[in-house]
């Protein structure tokens, strides 16, 4: 019996998110007395596959066809399927995203095994119960869940595991599955990626501005302020709304969920429809001119003043203590 | 064109989440429900759809009574039935079985719902479904328009978009800015109440998961505050408190 791990690949290497999932998927086979596989689909550079081997993984099962380098979750959940049951698995694990959701659903339908996402914590196995614990409500509860059916599909949620990479390596092993035509019925006629690679859940670090900033010539200094940090850049609803911000930065209920590190929030009021996309970070900055924001009750550390005279001088420190 | 759009009935964006029953139930005191937003979204586009390309748009909802006034509701922004399955929503695999039952029934060209839902956001339903009919899942879908037979849709991709072209039928998951929200008007309202809304019993599904208990995060201790004139201490701080640098 093998855990299996299903992991998305960017430029040709496993994400974090995917590294967090592998590291999850291995402490899952430690209590189960199992194995370790990786699945790895699409092009990708072996030596960069081998390091699943840092997170726990003993071997990956990698189909380097091209068909499959570009996303495609139908033909994935059937390749997935198909490893599952060479490795015998009965616990399969993804990192949650749009793809790791899809992929999910359709490979748990096919197993007609239950599929468990945005888990937060470890499972709890004993005499036979499987119990996981995942967010609900957008971040505002728990639900403490357990799993019956014998096949289980689960999708974590950033940072519910804290990966120890080691120096180990993983066998990476060729894998041949079979592909369906109808599973590539869809043609792909565009795809416009934004210039910075860094995906807003995959970083540790995110500066986000709400309306706050007041227009989206203003963005310089929060993008400076990103840069010098490593950040990736989101914002609220209204801000994509107005087309100031690309939809994809949007961050919250309705839009994307994230839990960084560490959360900087500008000229964001702190809207409870923005929080529950930002409550599972470790820790928030909240500048803000109003002292009466309500963003400064879930913040850990707060600065009230004017975000155009504070960004360029927290540039400026994060340059000088390099 | 038959379209079908599946809404689920939650607790509105502000609701406060508490417990009863020793934390093993959602306590509805307080609360007002709303058609999810992203179903929303998904509803609009759907009435969008039937001006331009014409269709017919049959709302689906897996649920109790309560959600009646949600159908309702959809009835009135456009809709031109409804149907409830008669049963509690416990997990995205039971929902999914319920409305792959009715999509075998009935033939939709398309299925639209929300990305995920706001109560338990797993985003997964739209995936089950399509797996079980055998066809095509996309989500989340931020752009659709149909040309015959063929759906023209953009979807939002890590980091970016994808535009993609698929034969129809389709199991799709919304999100804004598909559409814009739609509000009903008086006329919408008043004939929403001789809308057909049939009431039908679920199909059986073997149980795969059993809810143990809620908890809620732990409160967020004080936030500390810097002085604006000292707002570089919260680089140092950042670094040798938090240690997130
Ligand atoms: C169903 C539903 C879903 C929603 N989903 C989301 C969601 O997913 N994400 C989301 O973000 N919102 C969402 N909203 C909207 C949400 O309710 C708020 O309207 C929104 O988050 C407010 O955005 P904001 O904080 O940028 O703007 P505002 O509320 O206008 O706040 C701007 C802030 O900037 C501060 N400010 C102004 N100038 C300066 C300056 N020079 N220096 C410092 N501070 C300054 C102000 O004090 C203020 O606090 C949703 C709403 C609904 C009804």
């Amino acid at each position: 019996m093998s855990v299996l791990i299903f992991v998305e690949i960017d430029n040709g290497t496993i994400k974090k998110t995917s590294q967090e999932a592998i590291a999850y998927g291995a402490q899952v086979a430690q209590m189960l007395n199992a194995s370790t596989t990786v699945l790895a689909l699409g092009q990708a550079d072996e030596a960069a596959l081998a390091t699943a081997g840092n997170f726990g993984a003993t071997k990956v099962l990698h189909d380097a066809n091209d068909k499959l380098t570009q996303e495609n979750s139908l033909a994935y959940a059937h390749v997935l399927v198909q490893a599952a049951q060479q490795e015998g698995s009965k616990v399969i694990v993804l990192a949650k995203s749009g793809l790791g959701d899809a992929v999910a659903a359709r490979a748990a339908a096919k197993l007609q095994a239950s599929v468990v996402s945005n888990i937060t914590d470890l499972p709890e196995i004993s005499e036979g119960t499987f119990k996981v614990k995942r967010s609900i409500y957008t971040g505002k509860a728990f639900a403490t869940v357990e799993v019956q059916s014998e096949i289980k599909v689960l999708a974590i949620r950033k940072n519910a595991i804290e990966p120890e990479p080691t120096d180990e390596l993983a066998t990476v092993e060729p894998f041949s599955p079979s592909l369906r035509d109808s599973d590539f019925v869809a043609t792909i006629t565009q795809v416009e990626k934004a210039s910075s690679n860094l995906s807003l859940t995959d970083a540790d670090i995110i500066v986000s501005g709400g309306r706050g900033m007041k227009g989206p010539e203003n963005w310089g200094p929060l993008e400076e302020l990103a840069k010098a940090l490593g950040a990736a850049t989101g914002c609220s609803k209204p801000v994509s709304d107005l087309d100031w911000r690309p939809h994809h930065e949007h961050i919250g209920q309705t839009g994307i969920k994230v839990a960084p590190n560490l959360y900087i929030a500008c000229g964001i009021s702190g809207a409870i429809q923005h929080l529950a996309g930002v409550n599972g970070s470790k820790y928030i900055v909240v500048i803000n001119k109003d002292p009466e924001a309500p963003f400064f009750k879930a913040a850990d550390y707060g600065i009230v003043g004017d975000i155009f005279e504070i960004l360029p001088r927290l540039t400026k420190a994060v340059e000088a203590s390099r | 064109m038959k379209i079908l759009v599946c809404i689920t009935n939650v607790p509105d964006t502000t609701a406060k989440i508490t417990f009863t029953d020793n934390n093993t139930k959602f306590n509805k005191a307080g609360i007002s429900y709303i058609i999810g937003p992203y179903d929303d979204y998904a509803l609009a586009r759907a009435v969008e759809l039937k001006e331009s390309n014409g269709a017919t748009v049959t709302v689906l909802n897996v649920g109790e009574a309560d959600g009646d006034p949600q159908i309702r509701k959809a009835l009135a922004i456009g809709a031109d039935d409804a149907i409830r399955v008669n049963a509690e929503p416990t997990d995205s695999y039971f929902v999914a079985v319920q409305i792959a039952h009715i999509a075998k029934e009935n033939g939709y060209d398309l299925i639209l719902m929300g990305r995920e839902s706001l109560d338990f956001n797993s985003g997964v339903v739209h995936g089950l479904v399509g797996e079980m009919l055998g066809i095509p899942s996309y989500s989340p879908v931020m752009k659709l328009d149909i040309d015959g037979t063929t759906a023209k849709l953009a979807r939002e991709i890590d980091g970016g978009k994808e535009y993609l072209e698929a034969p129809l039928p389709l199991v799709l998951g919304c999100q804004e800015p598909i559409a814009e929200w739609k509000i009903p008007n008086m006329r919408g309202i008043m004939t929403a109440r001789t809308k057909p809304l049939n009431v039908v019993e679920p199909v059986e599904v073997a149980s795969m998961t059993n809810l143990e208990s809620y908890s809620l995060p732990a409160p967020k201790g004080e936030c500390k505050m810097i002085p604006a004139e000292e707002a570089e201490s919260l680089i140092t701080l950042l670094r040798k408190e938090a240690r997130v640098l």
